[in-house]
This record gives structure tokens, sequence and C-alpha cells, in this order.
């Protein structure tokens, strides 16, 4: 067997993270790879398409009922879904009460020295939002995620966050292993997207690995639980997430350190894509809608 | 009487005289509003019952005086164990003035340790400046051969990663490239004292021997634990493989620098095992930890770098002696000497000479799982009856493993294995199953008072009796120590007992 290759999926929340990873997890395990889920996200839905069901138990919930961590069995808190991908949930504190960053720390921390990581060629961090806090970074930290593929679209925040993320990587890469190995672009239909995504992956050093078109039977396959791969496996977009993941399980060793570019840099840049304005322009346009307008009247009168 | 400067009271006695004493109940009369004395003797009395015992032991949300510590304070304990280090405990400051005051307290020796003195603003965004000038400071002032980094709760929950800080540091130019900085994450809401120790074992062990190739050799290393009794036990221990002529490292020896003489040279760093011996220490034949609660991820490690790993109970009296040195003359070959063959023997004659008042006692033992289960089989051996087992930081399996000892034992029939419970849990089963006497720290004074159980201090923490740690209890001479304490208190409470009567006050017993 191969080496334990350990990969991360981050990005900004609602970004269709947990949708992107489980599909092209699927479909990794298409190619007979033995998968891990970590779903580090206290809502902890990052298994549910796998799954077939939201995952109830949850490593910090059963934690907190059993007293303490070290009460667990790894059997507990894993479970096996399609095409025998494992899947396991760190969960996490109630929106607005807690620690969800020392969740992830705690819950990580578990399966490995309880050997959860044992026997399988992948394991696969979703990790939630930004790079928030220490704790979100676990999954970052030396010997464990050695690529980050960070979802996005052509949004305004979307990229914002990605770059957000790509610091946070950096603090880690000066020093350890972990590499950025590249964005996906998960198609909104915002203007020039392509251009835009492919754009800032080249500025933070990167590439973009894939454009995953937008396809209604996604959410089709969603509403079922399912991820595409499982519930139509002949459709294009299926084919969109196999190539995903042969991307991904090819670019082993491919990652680079990411070079993220200053807020300033980031406006310039999608200023230069048309998609903000800048204040000289918007000022212009404006003088201009209002002569127009005084014309107007002036013509009406 | 006002104090007299030529004829001072001491403060257990000025508090007795009469002003003081009405100073006292009139504050109590006027500004605490007591419950009536006999509604307070009612409850003391219920407390003392088995229906309160049910409800203490049935206890969920509260612990009440746990016998245990907290991580960071095994770390740097291992820490001090090796030459000129510096403990360096990345968090804030009074978590660290706790780890310090603690062993100070116990061996009477300073106690050095420096804290990245972490407050909001490194809560908020992260500890790595702290760690760069606190690397920096350290280095610079105190002048150590390493630093040794553990961390507190604080830098643990906002998730600071040591490996990465570390190495950030050394680029901004805190300490040289060279350095030795191993580190441990010791987030002190997980496990105990003996688990602190574990990790930072294990990390100075991986920080010295990961990357580098193993040339088997005839040396072993021997992990003491977490213990108290260190120094007394580690010059005791280093007697006994110096009398059989084995090779070997102790890793972590704190013999030393807790116990400094006073001859006008003040000493921060003192003896400890030597940075070298720790690299050459990955060639060693075998590794033997001496109590296997404290050695659980470290001897993993050592056994994936290829050595075999033997995990012993803290060896107290002559079986469990024994079995350490039939382990050590099995890997290295060197008979057990003449002279330790006497002293075993005169550790059995000790035992006959005084079984006839042992025999049929009944203890119970509090402290670490690895003290509990080595004074039970002591107890055992000696015809003494064990009957509450006590760890607040013992697991379920250790305590599956002891009970079934206990139970093949016609002296532990009465014993009961208490794992995760507090000294509060203790004080309901000794009212409700009192034993003759108890053995622990000083922590178990309080319980010697309210059920008037006499107490016997063995183990960490003891702050206040002096020197104990100064004399062994492993071996067969520190078997014959601890024997002659527990004697001590038997015969003394003997004499207090027939003093009323004056019946069988003998002179000679």
């Amino acid at each position: 067997m191969a080496a334990l290759r350990q990969i991360a999926f981050y990005g900004k929340g609602g970004i269709g993270k947990s949708t992107t990873s489980q599909n092209t997890l699927a479909a990794l395990a298409d190619l007979n790879q033995k998968i891990l889920i970590v779903g580090c996200d206290p809502k902890a839905d990052s298994t549910r398409l796998i799954l077939h069901a939201k995952m109830q138990d949850t490593v910090l919930q059963l934690a907190a009922e059993a007293g303490s961590v070290e009460d667990l069995e790894v059997e507990d808190v894993v479970k096996v879904g399609y095409k025998g991908i494992k899947c396991t949930e760190a969960g996490g504190p109630e929106p607005g009460v807690g620690c969800a960053g020392r969740g992830v720390i705690t819950a990580i921390n578990f399966l490995e020295e309880n050997g959860a990581y044992e026997g399988v060629d992948y394991v696969s961090y979703d990790v939630l939002g930004d790079v928030v806090c220490g704790g979100f970074a676990m999954p970052i930290r030396e010997n464990k995620a050695q690529e980050i593929y960070i979802v996005m679209s052509g949004e305004m925040m979307a990229l914002y966050a990605a770059n957000n993320i790509s610091r946070g990587i950096l603090k880690y890469a000066t020093t350890g292993s972990v590499r950025l190995g590249g964005l996906i672009c998960n198609e909104r239909q915002t203007d020039r997207e392509y251009e835009l995504a492919e754009a800032l992956a080249k500025r933070l050093g990167s590439q973009l690995i894939h454009f995953v078109p937008r396809d209604n039977i996604v959410q089709h396959a969603e509403l079922r639980r399912q991820t595409v791969i499982e519930y139509a496996p002949d459709c294009k977009q299926a084919a969109e997430y196999r190539t995903l993941a042969q991307k991904i399980h090819d670019n082993a060793g491919k990652g680079v350190i990411p070079t993220p570019i200053t807020m300033e840099e980031l406006e310039d840049m999608l200023m230069q894509f048309g998609i903000i304005k800048s204040e000289e322009q918007e000022l212009a346009e404006l003088q201009a809608r209002e002569a127009a307008a005084k014309a107007k009247a002036a013509a009406a009168a | 009487m006002p104090q007299n400067a030529l004829k001072i009271k001491d403060h257990a006695d000025l508090f007795n005289e009469p002003e003081y004493q009405a100073l006292l109940s009139e504050k109590r009369a006027n500004f605490e509003c007591p419950h009536p004395e006999a509604k307070v003797q009612d409850v003391v009395e219920w407390t003392k019952g088995w229906e309160y015992r049910e409800k203490n032991l049935a206890r969920e949300a509260v612990t009440i005086n746990p016998a245990k510590a907290c991580q960071p304070l095994g770390a740097v304990f291992a820490a001090a164990g090796f030459e000129e280090t510096l403990s360096f405990v990345h968090g804030s400051q009074g978590c660290v003035a706790y780890y310090r005051s603690h062993l100070a307290r116990h061996f009477k020796e300073p106690s050095s340790a420096v804290s990245s003195s972490m407050t909001e603003d490194a809560a908020v965004f992260g500890g790595l400046n702290n760690m760069i000038e606190g690397l920096a400071n350290a280095h610079s002032l105190y002048k150590p051969k390493m630093i040794a980094v553990s961390t507190t709760c604080m830098a643990e929950v906002i998730g600071d990663d040591l490996r990465a800080f570390i190495q950030n540091a050394k680029k901004a130019g805190s300490v040289p490239q060279d350095f030795d900085v191993p580190f441990a994450h010791t987030p002190a809401f997980v496990g105990s004292h003996t688990t602190g120790y574990d990790n930072m074992i294990k990390g100075i062990l991986t920080h010295f021997w990961d990357g580098q190739t193993r040339e088997e050799g005839e040396s072993i290393n021997i992990i003491p634990g977490f213990d108290g009794y260190s120094v007394g036990n580690l010059r005791e221990l280093k007697r006994i493989l110096d009398l059989m002529g084995v090779q070997y490292t102790i890793l972590s020896d704190t013999s030393d620098v807790y116990d400094t003489p006073s001859d006008g040279e003040y000493r921060m760093y003192s003896g400890g095992t030597t940075l070298e011996a720790v690299r050459a220490a990955l060639n060693a034949k075998a590794t033997l930890s001496l109590q296997a609660d404290c050695t659980t991820k470290t001897l993993e490690y050592i056994a994936s770098k290829g050595q075999q790993v033997f995990a012993f109970n803290y060896p107290l009296g002559v079986q469990a002696t024994d079995a350490l040195l039939v382990k050590i003359t099995e890997l290295t070959g060197r008979p057990v000497p003449e002279a330790l063959v006497l002293e075993r023997g005169r550790l059995v004659d000790a035992y006959a000479d005084s079984m006839n008042y042992v025999h049929g006692k009944s203890f119970a033992i509090y402290g670490d799982p690895d003290f509990v289960t080595a004074m039970a089989r002591f107890l055992v051996e000696v015809g003494a009856e064990p009957v509450h087992l006590l760890a607040t930081n013992g697991s379920k399996a250790w305590a599956t493993a002891l009970e079934a000892e206990m139970a093949a034992s016609p002296f532990g029939q009465q014993a009961k294995v208490w794992a995760g419970k507090d000294l509060w849990h203790l004080r309901s089963l000794l009212f409700t199953e009192p034993a003759d006497f108890l053995i622990g720290n000083s922590h178990g004074k309080y319980l010697e008072k309210d059920c008037g159980i006499p107490l016997i201090r063995l183990t960490f923490p003891i702050f206040d009796r002096h020197h104990h740690h100064r004399f062994p209890t492993l071996g067969y001479q520190g078997g014959l120590q601890v024997f002659v304490k527990i004697l001590d208190k038997i015969f003394d409470v003997l004499d207090t007992k027939t003093a009323k009567t004056g019946i069988s006050f003998d002179l000679t017993r």
C-alpha cells in the first residue's frame, strides 16, 4: 500500500465545499481508494451524502456524554458509507458557546491516536469556512494534510476567503510540509468566472485544478442525500467529479507554497476583471447618469 | 496577651489565646450567620453514612479534592531531569507559578521554569510573538543547554502549534538553529501529570532520535516515571546498577536538581541526564520503564525504533525488586551481586521480625496508578490487607487488572479498586468501610483528621513533612524504609491506644 495521503478542503461557508468534497471523494472511491473523511465543522454535515443521513454521533458529542474523549472507541464514531468510505464528524458546540476550534484538535488527536487512520489510502478533512483560529488550522499542522484544496467561486467574498486561507497555509508551509494543492472553482455563473479563478490561482502561485460547472443534477442528488456519483453515475456532472478526483490523485507531491496577495492587490485584480469598479470610475458613472437625467428633464421641459 | 518581642508565640499557639478566641467567636456569631451547631452536627453525621456514600459515589458534575495534578506539572518534572535544561511553558504565568511552587514545596528546593506569559492579546492573536521573545529571553538570561517547551490550557485552547512556532522562533533568531528545543503539547484538561510526563519524555526522545540510525549496543535505558521520591530512589537505583556493573542511562535523572547542597553556590541546574547520553540512548538494547502509566506513549515510540521495552509498576518490596533485577540480569547478562542478595535477605528478615504487627492490618491507599498497584502488592507481601485502592487518574483497565490480582491473593480479598474517584469519595468509603491505616500524600491529612484514620505519607506531594524524598522507597533498601515507616505508625497507634489504660503499654514490642 502506498503511503497515507492526507488532504483537506477549505473554503468560504456556503460555497459548496462539502458537496464538492463528497462528490470528489466518492469518485476517488470508485478508483478503489480507501478513504476516511474527517468532518471538521460543528454542523457535522460533511458526510451526509456519503452516509445518506446526517451523522448522529459526533466525536465530541459522544465524548461529552461519556465524560471524556478517552472513554470513546473508534468504532463508536466511524460509520461506513458509499463504497466503504469511512466517515467521522468532529462535531462541536452549539453556535455561540464553547470553542469549536479546540473540538477539531481533540477529535483529530483522538482519531489519530486510536488507529482510525490505519488501513486507509486517503484521509480527507472538510473544514468549516475560513481558518478562523488555531484549532481550524489543525489539519494544516505538520504530519497532517499534505495538500490543501480551496473550494471557491467567482464571487468577491469567495475570492477574498481563498486568499485568506492561503495566508493561513503560508504560515505553516514555511516551517512544514503542507502545500496548496490548488483551487477548485465551483461555478456560480458570475462574470468571467473561469478567467478570474485562473488569474487568482496564478497570483497565488498555484493552479486552478478544476472548474466544476453548475448543474442542477447536483441538487437533485443532494435532495436524495446522495452524491451525483451514486445518483447518476453516468451523467456529465459525475464525469466532471471523476476528472477532478483523478487530477487530485495525480497531484500528490505537486503542491506549492502559496503567495497570497494583499487586499489592495486583490481589489485591483477584481477591477481589472470589471467585478468591482474604482472610486473614480464609479464617480464618473454617477456624474454621467446625473447629467443624463438632467438632460432628459430639460428635454421634457 | 499581646506579643512579646523577646518571646514570640508561634501562630499555632497564638490564635488559641483568649483575645483571639473571643475575636473569632464574635465573628462567627455576628457575621458568619451559621446554622445552629446541632444542625451542623446532624449533617456531618449524615455525611458519614451509607445513604450519603451512595449519593457521593453517584456524583457526576463536580470533583472534590482530586488526587492528581495536571499535565504540564509532569512535563516540567520530566524536563528537569536533563542536563542544564530549562522548562519553558507556553501559556499564562499563573500556571507556571503553580508547577514551580508545587515542586518547591515538596522538595524544599528552588524549581526553575519560565513562562511565555501569554495575556489577552496573545489569546486573540496567537502566542507566536510570546514564543519568539520568550525563547530569546530565556536563552540569553538563563543560559540553558536545552529548553523544553510544554503548554498550558490557554495555548492549547487557541490551538498554538509548537512545532511551527519553535521553527519560526529559530528563524527569527531567538535561539541558534541547532539549539535543542524539544517540545510536548500538554493540555492540562486531558489526563494528569503522569500523561504530561509521558508526553515530555516522548517529545525529548523524538527530538534527539528522529532521523538517526540505531546501532544496538549493550546499554539499557531506565525511565523512572513521575516520582516524589526521585532523589532517594534514583541514587538507590544507580547504586544497584553500579553494583551489578550494568551500563545504563536514566532518562530524566532528577536526583541532583531537586537536592542541591547549601555551600554558598546557587545551582539553577544540577546533574541530570546529559544530552549526549540522551542521543546515545537510541542505541540501547532495551528500555525499562519503572512506571507503566507514566510511559505509555513513550514506550510505544521507543519500541517503534527497534528497542525491547518493559514496563514495571514502581518496584516496591521483595518480589517487585526481584522482578526488576531478574529482567536486568536477563538483558545484560550481569548477575545479581552478593551484596544485593544479602540486602534482600535482610529485608525478608525484617518482614519476619515484625510480621505479627502488620498481619491482618487493613489499609486504604491512594495515589498514581503505579504507586497504588505497587503499594497494594507490598502490603499483600507483608501480610497486610488492602481495602480501598483509589487513583483519580486510574483507568478502568488499570482497575480491572488490579482487582483481579488482588482477588487472587488471600490478603487481597477485601480489596476494592476505585478508578477516577477523588478524596471526597474516599472520605465516604473510609467512614462506611474503615481501614486501620491510610497511605497517601499530604492531602490525606484532612481525611486523617475527619475519619480518625492514621495517615502514612508515602507519595507525592509531601508538603508537611520534610526530607522524606531523600530516602529511597524502591529496591530492597527502599522496601525497608517503607516497611519501617508503616511499622512506626502501627506502633505509635498501639502506644497511644494502650496508654489510656496502661494495659499492654509495653516496653518491648
